[in-house]
């Protein structure tokens, strides 16, 4: 093993699309392990190094579902850059909290939000081109991608994140002892 | 109200409070009414001292019994590939025209509700349909026509044409069973002559095993019925023939009824069972009118009642209970839970039903046409039954031939006839593709016609559907997909969620938006169904997209778009109604399709 060439750095990029960074509160609950972690990895995009856009990387973690456009552009940039794609959290796998529009329809939401609410005078629904628009129903992000590997939880504790991740940085593939392993 | 209370208090009377009568008492309650409105479960509830919940996750369970209220004319359309491949899918969407109504909803002025159901069992004189639960066969365009009006006119359904209520047996090839005369009785006067345990003897010489699918050796479960500790055991005769495909029992009930009784009461005379039960699917009740009267004939004649044949001691009778929807009960276990009144859920084995079964009492459940068979054993003993067949596949089999064949019907071949030989004598022209066993069997490829049918090589409960080159064998793993999704009991997460995704990534590949990606996610589910499921519905589930996947590879790969990931829906589509809130039209407010990944 000694003579074997050192393993480069592991790159990562995290990023919460329709979610509450609730996930990546839980992924800072690793404490001091967080040193660890950083002696083999370094951060591409992520709320965490405040890059704008994803280069290629080893795994990229995904927070949150797919409510929008720009869910959809970030979600596919993170797509073709990561070697591999977790989905991380409830809304991710199932769409979550935000999912609970969808069995409402969208422009009834809109126009009740915007134009009918009480005290909302010359209301109108937003249209500036920098807003993304809504995708009419909130999608786990499986729906739209292929994903790799799925961590439940919401959110998933800082051990279950760092338990996951070693093993995937270990080569080993990665399986969520049962107290580890919850949807709520 | 007050109308549909009195009519469920009618229903609970007539069968003496007996909470395990409740399935019975819906299906007769809803007969009277026509659907189970809240005020009769909340009645029958009270009546049968049984938590108001119970009942009404009774009434929720079968497809058959409703809880809204349905078309005065419920039509529901047979939905097996085989109704499929003979048009019923245009035939059914012509009816809605001529009824005005869509498929799942109820007409505006409620006479009438179309909707699909699992297989009728009528695959050789389809397609077929029920309307109220009674069935009408050989539907086109001309009967289609008729019905409609009938329907306008409102016609109660005694006053329809009979020709459309014909069923016709259909038997194509008569082996020992269908070709011999029987005469009532004389079975059974053969297998006391020899005594309880020498009947018993002569029928483990026969190695007789069962035809409902799993093949397991009747003498075997009737020796440890007889064996178990407690005197009150029961014969149970499942006639819950839910397989799609499968319909040579129906056949049997309705020409040989009296051999399958006999065979309850052979049954019986080997355990020392005093009760019988016969469960039949709810879409054959038009049998039940049958099957009663034959009843009563051998009450009349002594062959069934106290003191069977001037026996001291040898009294046996049986029950006809009628199913409502749910081909998992013909699983034995769900059965014996739908006999004692509840949701049909699978219980967990062992215990095994003839040492703890109906009601924790040691219960023999035998196939239709496994108790038909006892009375040749009976009648000519063990040895010359398993003269016939193979070593271990003694005897005949009855097959019901149905799909891309000149002659379909029911067939009797000793075991271990081969494939090819039965396609050739059903007049199927270019067989490219034979599902033996129904939906949960093997799918067999051209290359295999070969095989022989016995429980060593090609296993069946009796269906064998041809399908010819015209057929994409794809589409047909997703009618079955689409059966097990609706046919699943809901009770383990294997099964309830696992055929639901299935039936959603069959449905993906078909409408054209498949990956590769969706392959090895339906291999994966192929694999949690079969190692993870509750029973063998869940777990066998997945056999004919394993076996089509294997065999018939690119009926699946042909469908693919994309060599990575597709979504299932337009992403570009989904934002439309965002865009018309907004009145935008600008890049930024599509989705480039070609950019997916």
């Amino acid at each position: 093993m000694s003579d074997s060439i050192p393993m480069p750095r592991v790159r990562v990029a995290t990023t919460s699309l329709a979610g509450c960074f609730g996930c990546h509160m839980s992924f800072l609950d690793m404490d001091e392990r967080l040193l660890d972690l950083a002696k083999v990895v370094e951060f591409d995009r992520s709320p965490l190094t405040d890059i704008k856009h994803c280069g290629p990387c080893d795994i990229g973690l995904i927070e949150g579902g797919v409510c929008n456009a720009e869910n959809v552009h970030v979600l596919r940039e993170f797509r073709r850059n990561c070697k591999t794609l977790v989905a991380v959290g409830a809304c991710a796998i199932n769409g979550g909290l935000p999912a609970q529009r969808n069995h409402l329809d969208l422009g009834d939401c809109l126009q009740q939000v915007y134009v009918k609410r009480d005290g909302v005078e010359d209301g109108g629904v937003p249209d500036d081109p920098e807003l993304p628009l809504l995708l009419d129903r909130v999608h786990p992000i499986h729906e739209v991608v292929r994903v790799d590997y799925f961590i439940p939880g919401c959110p998933p504790s800082g051990d279950a994140i760092w338990t996951f991740l070693t093993d995937l940085i270990g080569g080993r593939t990665p399986r969520l002892p049962h107290p580890l392993l919850h949807f709520d | 109200m007050h109308d549909a209370e009195r009519v469920a208090a009618q229903a609970v009377e007539r069968h003496r409070r007996e909470p395990s009568q409740l399935l019975q008492v819906l299906v007769e309650t809803q007969d009277a009414i026509g659907y189970l409105p809240a005020a009769a479960l909340t009645r029958i509830a009270g009546l049968l001292e049984l938590p108001r919940s119970r009942v009404e996750g009774v009434a929720g369970f079968y497809s058959f019994l409703h809880t809204e209220p349905v078309g005065r004319f419920r039509i529901l359309f047979s939905d097996n590939i085989i109704d499929r491949m003979l048009g019923s899918r245009a035939l059914m969407e012509r009816l809605c025209r001529r009824l005005g109504v869509s498929p799942g909803q109820v007409s505006p002025g409620g006479e009438a509700s179309v909707d699909i159901t699992s297989c009728t069992g009528m695959g050789d004189q389809g397609p077929a349909i029920l309307v109220n639960g009674v069935a009408v066969t050989r539907l086109d365009e001309a009967r289609v026509e008729r019905i409609a009006a009938l329907v306008h006119a409102g016609t109660p359904l005694a006053a329809w044409p009979a020709e459309f209520f014909r069923v016709d047996d259909n038997i194509r090839r008569r082996g020992a069973l269908l070709g011999a005369d029987f005469v009532p009785g004389s079975a059974l006067q053969a297998a006391m002559k020899r005594g309880r345990n020498g009947w018993l003897e002569e029928m483990r010489v026969s190695g007789l095993r069962g035809r409902g699918g799993a093949g397991f050796t009747t003498a075997v479960k009737w020796g440890a019925c007889r064996d178990a500790p407690g005197a009150d055991k029961v014969v149970v005769c499942n006639a819950d023939e839910g397989e799609p495909g499968t319909f040579k029992d129906r056949v049997l009930l309705a020409s040989q009824a009296d051999r399958v009784i006999e065979g309850m009461t052979l049954a019986a005379w080997a355990t020392g069972a005093r009760q019988g039960l016969l469960y039949l699917r709810g879409e054959y009740r038009y049998l039940l009118k049958h099957l009663r009267a034959v009843l009563a004939v051998r009450r009349a004649a002594g062959l069934l009642g106290a003191r069977i044949l001037g026996e001291s001691g040898f009294d046996f009778d049986i029950d006809i209970h009628l199913g409502a929807g749910a081909y998992v009960c013909g699983e034995e276990t769900a059965l014996l839970e739908s006999l004692e009144g509840k949701r049909g859920t699978p219980r967990i084995r062992p215990p095994f039903p003839v040492t703890h079964g109906y009601l924790g009492r040691p219960t023999v459940v035998n196939n239709v046409e496994t108790l038909a068979k006892t009375t040749l054993i009976a009648l000519q003993g063990g040895a010359a039954f398993a003269a016939t067949g193979t070593p271990q596949s003694t005897g005949t089999k009855l097959l019901s031939i149905s799909g891309d064949c000149a002659y379909s019907g029911v067939y009797e071949y000793p075991f271990g006839v081969t494939i090819e030989h039965v396609l050739e004598d059903c007049g199927a022209h270019d067989p490219q593709v034979v599902q033996v066993g129904g939906a949960s069997g093997v799918t067999i490829a051209s290359h295999e016609f070969h095989r022989r049918i016995a429980f060593e090589d090609v296993p069946t409960a009796g269906a064998f559907m041809v399908f010819d080159g015209r057929r994409d064998p794809f589409e047909m793993a997703r009618n079955f997909v689409h059966f097990f999704a609706h046919e699943s009991c809901g009770f383990c997460t294997p099964c309830r969620v696992g055929t639901a995704l299935l039936k959603g990534y069959m449905d993906k590949l078909a409408s054209g938006k498949g990956a590769k990606m969706d392959l090895a996610d339906i291999e994966w589910l192929d694999r949690l169904l079969k190692n993870a499921s509750h029973c063998g519905l869940g777990s066998s589930a997945p056999n004919p997209v394993i076996d089509t996947l294997l065999k018939f590879r690119p009926a699946y790969e042909r469908r693919l778009v994309s060599l990575d990931f597709k979504p299932a829906f337009d992403l570009d589509a989904a934002l439309e109604t965002a865009r018309r809130m907004t009145g935008r039209d600008d890049p930024a407010a599509h989705l480039d399709r070609r950019e997916e990944v």
